[in-house]
This record gives structure tokens, sequence and C-alpha cells, in this order.
């Protein structure tokens, strides 16, 4: 299993291929429960862009409303962050990489975030592969309302007050395979090691990056009856395969017996090496990862892993057709055209 | 209407030459006194189609050509929210003394439309004019006006061999007919047509057939009867014609839009359309690339979302819609305001609450627009009066949201928006972009870091960076919840107040930095009128009304943004009584001011309402006046 290895500088803290300490992908402190799954997915968002050495002013971070949302206050605080309006960011995502086309962006969502009031602009950012890391961090309940069912809950499951949900979960991976998300993934907050290389996967990723990161929320939806909690996911946790990762500017060899892995030359020439643990599981393969999930949603397993994968279908950014440099700050000279094209505008509206 | 004014004394020549060769007999059949003064440039023609049957490049064609021959003219569609089948109609008025404003009747009526024709024809004044296709038999109905039967289908078979091109070719024959009967240049409707078909010689042919068709069948079969005439002027010359939505278009891409997110809309949507055209044109690069993004969003809260993510990332973004959108727009105008976010909404204003009437025009978004969004949330709002206006409001709104680093509003209405109008040619913009309070990279190293939202500068307006900003200290926390100065999440009374404070003061200075109102005319009269938008074209024609048959001067100051100027307090306080006219039920524009003049002056407003969703014609507001002053 390859490992990223981080060059030291003798003396002082341990820095990053592009010479930061860890500390300055730091955030403020959490004001999350104390245990919330949601704690270990900034760390691990921490520790991934550490570890890839990317720049914190080139990440914008994006967020909704919700316990998920407050979370890019609590990493990297020397990037860019928009907190914004409950289950619009998608669309403000779109407009901020439209204006900044080279920045990396990574939102952070809830599944009530997305999957309830978000729904309507989560379908068509996954339609549009706008270049970007969308994190569920998805407990099944409503938080800061104070434990309410959300649209990912999973049909029979019970609150602690007893109530039974009866409506089945959108699995938002399904969706997002079959509306044009082309990294698909779920993981577990709890599973340090598969986030940790799922996160920097997706860092080396261009294009929609979804991924559902179950992260129990230790107030409301922990207890027994709960699919979302701890001791559920430790026992029901079904890894469909076992991520290694080697970033471009790592030089490691990595050995694996033929046809047991599924690698994947990233973007950015990374590799991305998925070790099958289901039978031939290609990630490739859309109609199949939907099967798939289906099918084991019918087993009452949850599946983990990175489900679907394509590196070569064209970003938004792409169809779009736009200059190298960043729309934002194009100038004046390009954006205004010149007084002969009024002019031409205004003879042709003459008499 | 008071004919003694317009009238020019002249007897129709060309009649006695038909009524010395027999023509008579048809005079007298129809019972009608043919013996009247000449009207010249002084009437209204009214195209009655049904929607879907391509009239509109003939119409288009008609307006031209009368714009083409010197002569102050405007044209209104009054159209169905229907794709085909419904009724339309399309009147031009040509008017010598350049009102361009909507007229209740039009003289001529051009009646194509079976379904409508008999009710068209009963409508038109006694001594009015009727073109229409001689199947319908409309004489029944009127002995009172002039009708010209032509046989459309027979004419257009004649020019046209294909049958599936006879639809809309045959409009062109009432062109044709049109130009003959009005006098109208025919070389002048050439000319436009060559224009309108520039590359496309078999179509400029085959149009060119069925005008020329319709012209000559007039000048052989249908004698002059009526007293309407189209002369030479000199009044339209260096003018341009446009409608206002393309003006918006204009005005967004010389302001260097870079962002637009929209949904579309009626009768928004040619704003974008024309928006997206010039910016295809105008704006790619050498190496063929875009130097801009225009996205078609699920929705207008998607299309707002976007125009916010991109005015906070830096770009100069817009959005253009209506009513229906606006309301969609709230909660994020909300966060636009709170978070501090430039970005551009042209509201192309229609008729009625929900969905209400989609292609009739309206005021009546002025007070949801200002207050867009819950909780002590204000706008700037910028109101263009006229099609240059839309051009120069639209890119002076880009500045501005720049500049105050907040949503900018601008209401246009179905009207302005969608009818062709006549304006002088818009100029360059004279002053180069104003991109607003940026921090660069140099600047915090300068600066060691800075505080968002705090008011160093004293113009309550914070400075801000943009992502990408190659500085550890550039970035900061945008978010809709509360913050402090820095940035920072608060729940602190003081820190929200301190934050709510610095934002009332930044609207109030912006009464200085929004355009300033135009004094119409401001003399010695007690009375005033304030009014905003497409009313401005009644109201001057209401005034020369009023002025001419009741001898009552009043003053005029027409309004141009909200927060309101100070010059506009200062109108209401020299006015003893202040008529505010606008196109909305609740007296929203009153209201609005009420709310910000001196207590004391509040009892001056009234207020002359018009909202049935045709646009504004200058009697309503006469008759009004008139009622209300008590004359």
């Amino acid at each position: 299993m390859a490992t990223a290895t981080v060059p030291n500088t003798p003396a002082g803290p341990k820095v990053n291929h592009i010479g930061l300490p860890v500390l300055e992908y730091r955030g403020n402190k959490t004001t999350l429960c104390a245990g919330c799954g949601h704690n270990a997915i900034s760390e691990r968002i921490i520790d991934a862009m550490w570890e890839m050495g990317v720049k914190p002013e080139r990440v914008m971070k994006m967020s909704g409303i919700g316990c998920s949302s407050k979370s890019p206050a609590y990493f990297m605080n020397r990037s860019h962050s928009f907190n914004s309006v409950h289950g619009r960011m998608p669309s403000v995502s779109t407009g901020a990489i439209l204006a900044q086309h080279q920045m990396k962006m990574l939102g952070v969502s809830g599944d009530g975030d997305t999957a309830s009031i978000g729904m309507g602009q989560f379908v068509h950012l996954l339609r549009r592969n706008l270049p970007m890391i969308y994190i569920i961090e998805d407990n099944g309940v409503y938080g800061l309302t104070k434990g309410q069912f959300s649209a990912t809950a999973d049909l029979g499951s019970r609150l602690k007050t007893g109530v039974i949900n009866d409506l089945p979960a959108i699995d938002t991976c399904a969706l997002a395979i079959q509306l044009g998300a082309t990294f698909v993934g779920r993981s577990f907050s709890g599973d340090k090691r598969q986030l940790l290389s799922m996160l920097k996967a997706a860092i080396a990723h261009k294009g929609t990056v979804m991924l559902d990161v179950i992260s129990p929320c230790v107030t409301f939806n922990d207890h027994e009856g709960s699919t979302k909690s701890y001791k559920f996911m430790q026992e029901n946790d079904e890894p469909i395969n076992e991520i290694g990762f080697v970033a471009s500017f790592e030089d490691i060899e990595v050995d694996y017996e033929s046809g047991a892995v599924y690698d994947v030359e990233m973007h950015d020439g990374s590799n991305l090496h998925l070790r099958k643990l289901h039978e031939d599981y290609d990630p490739t393969d859309k109609a199949n990862a939907v099967r798939t999930l289906m099918e084991s949603s019918a087993n009452d397993e949850i599946l983990t892993g990175v489900f679907y994968i394509d590196t070569q279908k064209p970003t938004f950014i792409d169809l779009l057709n736009l200059v190298d440099e960043p729309l934002a700050t194009l100038p004046e000279s390009v954006t205004r055209p010149p007084k002969a094209a009024l002019d031409n505008l205004m003879a042709s509206l003459q008499q | 209407m008071r004919e003694s004014d317009r009238v020019v004394p002249e007897i129709i020549g060309r009649e006695f030459r038909h009524m010395a060769t027999g023509d008579l007999a048809l005079g007298q059949e129809q019972g009608i006194t043919i013996a009247r003064e000449r009207v010249i440039n002084d009437f209204s023609i009214n195209v009655a189609t049904v929607n879907g049957s391509g009239s509109q490049s003939a119409n288009s064609v008609l307006l031209k050509s009368i714009f083409g021959m010197g002569v102050p003219v405007s044209g209104k569609n009054l159209f169905p929210s229907n794709i085909a089948g419904l009724p339309t109609w399309y009147t031009i008025r040509a008017s010598k003394d350049n009102y361009v404003a909507r007229t209740r009747g039009a003289e001529v009526l051009v009646a194509l439309n079976p379904d409508t024709a008999k009710q068209d024809v009963l409508t038109l004044p006694s001594g009015g004019v009727v073109i229409y296709e001689e199947k319908l038999n409309l004489k029944q109905y009127r002995d009172d006006v002039v009708f010209y039967p032509v046989p459309f289908d027979t004419i257009t078979a004649t020019v046209c061999a294909e049958a599936k091109l006879r639809k809309l070719v045959r409009n062109m024959v009432y062109v044709g007919a049109v130009a003959q009967i009005l006098s109208i240049d025919l070389g002048v409707v050439e000319s436009g047509l060559r224009k309108q078909f520039a590359k496309k010689q078999k179509v400029f042919d085959l149009n060119f057939g069925a005008v020329k068709a319709g012209f000559d069948y007039a000048a052989e079969k249908l004698p002059k009867q009526d007293p309407y005439f189209i002369e030479r002027m000199d009044q339209t010359a260096g003018k341009i014609m446009i409608d206002g939505n393309a003006a918006c278009g204009m005005g967004a891409v010389f302001a260097g839009v870079t962002v637009v997110a929209w949904y579309p809309i009626t009768p928004s949507t040619s704003v974008v359309e024309a928006t997206t055209d010039l910016l295809k044109k105008l704006r790619v690069s050498p190496e063929g690339k875009a130097t801009y993004a225009v996205i078609q969003a699920e929705d207008e809260l998607a299309a707002i979302g976007m125009v916010l993510g991109a005015g906070w990332a830096g770009a100069r973004s817009m959005t253009a819609t209506s009513g229906p959108g606006i309301s969609l727009m709230a909660e994020f105008s909300g966060l636009g305001y709170y978070a501090e976010i430039p970005g551009v909404i042209f509201d192309v204003q229609r008729t009625g609450p929900s969905t209400g009437m989609p292609t009739r025009t309206s005021q009546a978004d002025l007070l949801s627009v200002a207050f867009l969004s819950h909780g002590d949330t204000k706008h700037v709002v910028l109101l263009p009066g006229n099609v240059k206006e839309c051009y120069e409001l639209g890119y002076a709104a880009f500045d501005l949201a720049e500049r105050l680093q907040t949503p900018v509003f601008v209401l246009s209405d179905l009207d302005l928006g969608m009818n062709n109008w006549m304006s002088e040619p818009f100029d360059y913009p004279t002053t180069p972009q104003d991109r607003g309070k940026v921090l660069t990279k140099d600047d915090l190293d300068k600066l060691g870091g800075f505080a968002r939202y705090r008011d160093v500068d004293g113009d309550a307006i914070g400075w801000r960076t943009l992502p990408g900003t190659d500085h550890p200290k550039a970035a900061y926390f945008t978010r809709g919840s509360g913050h402090n100065d820095a940035a920072g999440y608060t729940e602190k009374p003081d820190e929200y107040v301190e934050v709510m404070d610095r934002l009332s003061r930044k609207f109030d200075n912006a009464r200085k930095l929004v355009p300033a109102p135009v004094a119409v005319k401001d003399g010695t009269s007690k009375i005033g009128f304030l009014a905003y938008g497409s009313t401005d074209f009644a109201l001057r024609e209401s005034m020369d009304q009023i002025k001419k048959e009741y001898g009552q001067d009043v003053d005029y100051m027409r309004i141009r943004a909200y927060p309101f100027a100070h010059e506009i307090h200062d109108f209401v306080a020299s006015h003893e009584r202040v008529y505010v006219v606008e196109q909305d039920r609740d007296a929203q524009l009153a209201s609005l001011l009420k709310l910000d003049i001196p207590a004391e002056h509040v009892t001056r407003l009234r207020s002359i309402l018009h909202y049935n969703g045709l646009p504004l014609d200058a009697r309503t507001i006469t008759e009004e006046f008139a009622t209300k002053e008590g004359l």
C-alpha cells in the first residue's frame, strides 16, 4: 500500500512539498459537538490538502447551511470561504469557479443541505461536471434543528424519539453517477485511511468529485436503531475497493498482483490504484456502478470506496471554452469592447 | 382629442381626383364624409393579426419606413402569452410632435385576424380607415369609416409560388398596401427591407415582390378616401431605433460583464439574448476563447446564486428576470446585501401578482425589489426612463455594484424593454470601469492584513479581497450569518448592530452615487409631477395637454434611482401638490417616497395610477389630473 511521503527539513516543523507546515492548513477551533464525524472530516481535509501541497490561497471553500456547512471555518483559514444559503452552495460555487476557474474548489454540504432543500441545484451541478470537490457530511439528520430525519436516512432507521423513517433514502452516490459526476465515492468519517486517500485522489481529479461521507451525529443519530451511527458503520461498512493514491510529485513504485488492481491515471499525473475487494468491480462502468449500489442497499450493506471515475469527460469550464486567465481579473481592455464596436452598432440601428 | 390642434388645413388632392373619375360612388356607398382635412404625421396604425403568423418583421418594416421618412414614430406590440393562434395587435404611432406614448385608439386599422376583426372595426374612431382581407366582409359593421378591401390571398399567391411561405409573405402585402394608401415612400420601404434581409437576396426579392404587389394593387384599385398621410420630415436623422432590452444588453456588454447567469422569463429573455449575441461577436480572444461565460441556470434561485458567487470571486456578473424570478431571488438578494457582494439584476417588469399577465407591462415590482428579502434588507435600484438610459444605467449599474459592494437592480418594464423606441445614438462610456475597493497582494504586504467589514475610509464601504490573491492574509470568511467587522461569526448584539448601522450609512451615501433625477421642467409652478421609467413618455405628452387644454403649467422631476437623491426631497419641498404618476395599483413609488421624505411633506403627495397592463397613455394622466385638481 502506497502512502505519501513528505519531505522534511531537519530543524523546523515538518513541511509539505511547497514548504508549508500543516499548521498553515488549520482553521478555527470547531464549535461542533465533541466526537462529531464532521470534525474528523475537517482533519482529513487538512491532511489531504497539506500532503498534496495545495497552496491554501488557491482554494475556495464553499458551503451551504447546517452543521456540516459550518465546518469550512474549522480548516484552512488561509483559503477564501463562502458560507452561503441553505441548499444553494452549487449555484454560488458555479459562479465562483466561472470567475476564478484556475482555483481549486472544495464544497462541504450536508445531507439536508444537499438531498432535501438543495436537491434542485445539486443535480444540475452534477450534470455540468463543475470542477469541484463536493463533500456531503452525511448523518441522516438535521442537527441544528435538533434531530429531524433527512432524505438520506435509511428506510426503517429510528430516531431517539422512537420515530421510524418510512421513506426510502436518496442514494446521492447513485444519483451522482447517473447525472454526470466524474468521481464518485463513499467513505466513513471513522475510516481515516480510506477517507484521506479518497480526498487526495479527489484533489487530483478534474471535474465534479462527489463524496458521500457517512459522518455520525453523536447528539441525534448515534443510538441503537440508527443506520448512521459509529457502531452501525463499524459493523456494516463494506469497502468495494482499497484506495491507493500516488501523487504526481511522489516517486513511488507500487507493485500489485496483476488483475487485482484497477489503475487510473489522474488528470494531474497522479495515479489511483483501486485494489478490487469485490469481484472484478470496474469503476468506469456507470451502469454496473449504479446497479451495485442498488443491490447493496437492498442487502443493507453500506458500500464504501470509489464507485465511479471518468477522467476524460470535459468539465463545464472546458465546455464554455474560457480563456486561461480568470474572468474576474481580465483587464478593461479585454472586457470593454472598443468605441468602434459601439459606433458600428449605432450605425446599424440608424435609419 | 383636440383635432383642431393637429389637422393641417389642406384639402386632399387625390381625393378630388378620384371623385372626379367616379370613385365618389365608393365613398357614397360607404356613407362617409370624405371632404375632410388632411391629417399628416399624426395618427396611429393598428395591425391586428394572429400570434405566430410572422407579422413581426412586416410591422418592423412599416415602423422603420416611417422612421426612414424622418417622421417621429413608435411601435407597440400587444401580444398574448401564447406561441400561436391568439390575437396580436401592433400599433404604430406617427407623431410630428414627437409623442411616442400609446394613444387610446388608432385611426388606421389593418384587419387580418378574422377572430377580432369585427371588434377591431367597431373600436375605430369615426372617419377611421380599415385595410382588410376582403373575404372578411367588414363593411357591414360601420358606415362611418373608410374600407379598403384587399384580396391578400390572391395577391400573395401571384408573388409567392411556394405555398408554405405564403403565410409570411402575405404580411408584406399589407406593408405595400399601407404604404400606398398612406403615401409612404416605396423607396424607403425597399431600403428598409434590404437592411433587414441584408445578405439574403432571394428573401429580399420575395418580400419586396409582395410589398410591391400590395402597393400596386392599392394604387390601381383603392382610390384614396381617407385623410391620413405620412409626409417626409427631418426629425429622425441620426437617430437610432432599438428596444430597451437590447439596450440593456449593450449596457452590460460595454460595462464589461463577464458572467451572465439567467433563467428564461418573459419579458426579460431578450436582455440576455441581446447580451449573448454581442458577447459572441465582441468578446472572443485572439485564440478563439471566450472572455465571458453565459449560463442558462436551472431556475432563478440558481441564476442569482451564480451571479453572487461570481461577484464574490471578482467577476462582473448579471442576471435578467421578471416578477416571478424576482420573488425567487429574494433569499439570495438578502445575502448579497448583508455579505456585501456585487451583482447586477435587470428586472423587466410585467403585470400582476403570481403569474399575472406575462406579456403586459407594469411598474409593480418597485417595492418588492427595493426591500427584496427578509430582515432589514434594502437595495439600490436604478430606473431607466428610455432606451438610452437602459444602456447608460445598464453599464452604470456594474460600477455601482462594485463600488457599493451590493446587488444593484435595474428596473425596466415590458413597454420599455420589448418595444422599439427612437433614441439619440448611445455614447461610449467616458469613465473607466470602477472596480471598487479591492486590496491586492501588494496592498496586503504593506498593510499586513485587513478587516473585511471595517469602515476605514469613512464611506461605510469596507475593503475586500478576491479569491486567488496570492497572500496568506488575503482570505476572509464570507457568510450570511451574523458577522463582525472582521468577518468573524458573531451573535454579539453590539457587533451585529455595528455592521447593520454601517450598511445603513452606506445605503444613505448611495443617494449621492446613483444617477441623479432629471428636472424635466422645474419652473415656478406650485404643482409638480414625479415619475420614473416608461411613464415619462405619456407624462410629457400629458403636460402639453394640461398646458393647452387647461392653461396650467406643471413641473416635473423624473426619478432615476432609489435611494432617492436629495434633489427629490427638495422638489417635494418646493411644490404644494406633487402628483406621483406610476403604473401599479398600490402607489408603490409614492409609498417609497413617503418613507423617505419629511413627515410634514407626506400630505403633498397624491397619486395617478395606471395598472391595466397596457402602456400608459397621456390622456389617462390628463383626465385624472384634471379631476383631482377640479379643473
